[in-house]
């Protein structure tokens, strides 16, 4: 690769090295392509549906009853916690200077750099008059005291962070040293901003709910519904992290070398401690909210039961096991942990948008995403996926990045 | 430290405390804001209703929505709601004292909650008291998400769909007139008017006649106060409406995370910053 970009000189150089990137690498009829493909396809088709058919049915089963489905719930909602991962490496090794952590830093800023795009095209479909999308951006108007508006700049402004954070990469590709370098010297800053962006807007898609005040079951509702989101983010972030890197390190492995695979077991080690950390706060805290929230009659109740499957069986539970997958270094316990405390997650951010969110309203009027959008939810999905294939297998993402650019 | 190390330490903190700034959100409260003006607002008295529909009827044909069929009684077997072609409802409701009909639509807080959540200002609380809807509205529908009355309505089945509600006639109020539903109302059971005297007019029909009415305007302190505002003869809960939504205006259940705002945006990079040239120096 070295060889290669050492060639580029003029933009037709540039042309034709992009033009040969832009083919497929490696088989192209695997189980996940055959799975895939199609299911983007058809999303695609059906996001065109969806903006000249309109919000309702039979594109999605949302109401004036349930204004947010899945495409906020999770989508939105929980993708953004699951990048999460993204600040929280980032002040580990660049604020911190853990350097152990190093080798997974890339993956983790491109998986969430990706999710904000990807996600961000979740709001466009989701927004009834999407062709004003850029208005709170453009100063038509400025809505200066709503919390969305706020949540919507830090989104902006943390994306171009990250793309900032991971331009490095863009440029070893490439092979431009002097921008290379450049690029590298921003790192820092853009780590410090993403970090505070992070912590608002994390917090404030929490925030968000705040006024749906009596629509909330008491169980969930609680002033501080922005602290837990934002304590949440940083567990879920990780246990994205630890889940999407156990698929990567297959994926790719032979991307990875000698040095990377050995290192991998400690690193994963590392983040188990990390996520158990948070969750014991996580946990304690929201024990504090239920008990100052003198809830008790309401646990022998449906949604008491929703609620302590959630707070034990998908955060306290994987928390003790990821404290003895640390203790016993067992990797295994470590993923199961993760993959649990995902779907713990999964279930709250849903709860906050129509699970919890007006309970009082009977089954046969409450909402349940159509087909339509799952399909458009996976599709999402998968593009996702692809397109952090295609970059892993061209950039220095997993793979060591060419010698020049190897500082320190 | 050289000097090009001390420049881009200085230029990151400096760049963060810009940004803080920048981000940081004016948190204006909403009495202050409209302080000195005089709210404008409806007395729906529940006791004179008769139930007769002629104001859907009204704002249907004020607004060019699909005209109701106000003959057929049928439709009270039912609690409706206001939907995006009906932004006025009236609903029969049994009670201890027999058959009671209330006027339902958008109650034009003094604080909305609506307002507030809106990121472009589609929703405003107009000076005189009501609250419109304009089309810079992205259709986020974080307005419906956030109203304590569950009002404001998006035109699901439309590409191109619109927030609607009652904006209590703000186009008629411009040209002079009253309420399409006030204007229609046979009875006297709604009446316009500034807010305050209508307040005055409610506790004065209830001191004249105590035995009628329950000691209670609702609107008149609920969620920050409402420009509708309502008599009943029995209590509000038996008539649809929530006695649980307390007096706060519904904006401040933000304000808590918004202040904490400026705080984030201009401490942590400090701080953050302040970490890693700690660690820093120590390994040097």
């Amino acid at each position: 690769m070295n060889g290669k970009t050492a060639t580029i000189e003029s933009f037709k150089d540039f042309m034709i090295f992009i033009r040969s990137e832009l083919k497929p690498k490696g088989r192209i009829f695997t189980i996940f392509n055959v799975i895939s493909a199609p299911i983007i396809l058809l999303g695609a088709i059906l996001i065109v549906y969806r903006l000249a058919k309109g919000l309702g049915w039979p594109v999605t089963n949302l109401s004036q009853d349930f204004p947010w489905g899945i495409w906020i719930g999770f989508d939105v909602m929980t993708g953004v916690a699951f990048a999460g991962g993204a600040y929280v490496l980032t002040f580990v090794v660049y604020v911190l200077g853990a350097k152990k952590y190093h080798p997974i830093i890339r993956a983790t800023v491109l998986n969430g750099f990706l999710a904000y795009v990807f996600y961000t095209g979740a709001i466009f479909l989701d927004c009834g008059r999407w062709w004003n999308i850029v208005n709170p951006m453009i100063g038509n108007e400025f809505g200066v005291n709503s919390v969305l508006f706020l949540v919507a700049w830090h989104f902006l402004l943390y994306t171009l962070a990250e793309l900032v954070e991971f331009s490095p990469a863009i440029a070893e590709w490439l092979g431009w040293k002097k921008i290379r370098k450049i690029l590298g010297s921003l790192t820092l800053g853009a780590v410090i901003f993403g970090i505070t962006l992070s912590t608002l807007h994390q917090s404030g898609l929490g925030a968000l709910v705040m006024m749906a005040k009596w629509k909330i079951h008491p169980l969930w509702y609680t002033e501080f519904i922005p602290v837990l989101f934002f304590i949440s983010s940083i567990f879920a972030g990780l246990s994205m992290v630890i889940f999407e890197g156990t698929i990567s390190h297959r994926v790719f492995s032979q991307q990875i070398d000698e040095e990377h695979h050995r290192t991998y077991d400690d690193i994963l080690v590392g983040l188990g401690k990390i996520c158990a950390v948070a969750m014991v706060g996580y946990f304690f805290l929201k024990v504090l909210v239920f008990i100052h929230g003198k809830h008790w009659s309401l646990i022998n109740t449906p949604m008491g039961y929703w609620y302590l499957l959630e707070l034990i069986g998908l955060v306290l539970i994987p928390c003790l096991i990821f404290v003895q997958g640390v203790k016993d270094r067992n990797l295994l316990s470590i993923r199961v942990a993760a993959i649990l405390t995902m779907a713990g997650i999964i279930i709250n951010r849903l709860n906050y948008v129509f699970i919890a969110y007006k309970w009082y309203i009977p089954m046969s009027e409450r909402y349940f995403p159509t087909w339509i959008e799952i399909v458009i939810t996976l599709a999402i999905v998968f593009a996702e996926i692809w397109v952090f294939r295609w970059i892993v297998n061209r950039m220095p993402v997993l793979k060591e990045s060419p010698e020049w650019a190897r500082e320190e | 430290m050289d000097r090009r190390e001390f420049l881009k330490t200085i230029g990151i903190g400096i760049g963060g405390v810009a940004c803080g700034d920048i981000l940081i959100p004016s948190i204006v409260k909403a009495q202050n804001a409209f302080g000195g003006n005089e709210f404008f607002g409806v007395l729906v008295d529940t006791t004179r209703c008769i139930g007769c529909m002629r104001c859907e009827m009204a704002c249907a044909e004020a607004h060019n929505l699909p005209l109701p069929d106000i003959s057929n009684d049928s439709v009270f077997e039912k609690k409706r709601n206001t939907t995006e072609t009906r932004w006025t409802v009236v609903n029969r409701y049994e009670t201890e004292k027999g058959k009671i009909f209330v006027k339902q639509q958008c109650m034009h807080c003094n604080q909305p909650a609506c307002v507030a959540a809106c990121l472009v200002k589609a929703m405003k609380k107009r000076k005189e008291a009501h609250v419109t809807w304009d089309t810079n509205c992205i259709g986020c529908r974080l307005c419906m998400v956030s109203c304590p009355f569950d009002m404001p309505k998006l035109e699901y089945n439309s590409p191109l769909p619109k927030i609607q509600k009652c904006n209590l006639c703000w186009d008629r109020f411009q040209e002079g007139k009253l309420p399409a539903c006030v204007e229609a109302c046979p009875v006297e059971a709604l009446k316009f008017g500034a807010r305050r005297d209508l307040l005055d007019e409610a506790n004065s029909r209830i001191f004249q006649n105590p035995h009628n009415y329950v000691h209670h305007v609702y609107g008149g302190h609920e969620v920050g106060g409402t420009s509708y505002i309502y008599l009943s003869a029995v209590p509000f809960e038996q008539i649809g409406f929530r006695g649980d939504l307390g007096t706060t205006p519904y904006p401040e259940f933000t304000t808590g995370f918004l202040h904490a705002v400026p705080f984030v945006d201009v401490l942590w990079p400090l701080i953050l910053l302040g970490i890693n040239r700690a660690i820093r120096r120590e390994e040097d």
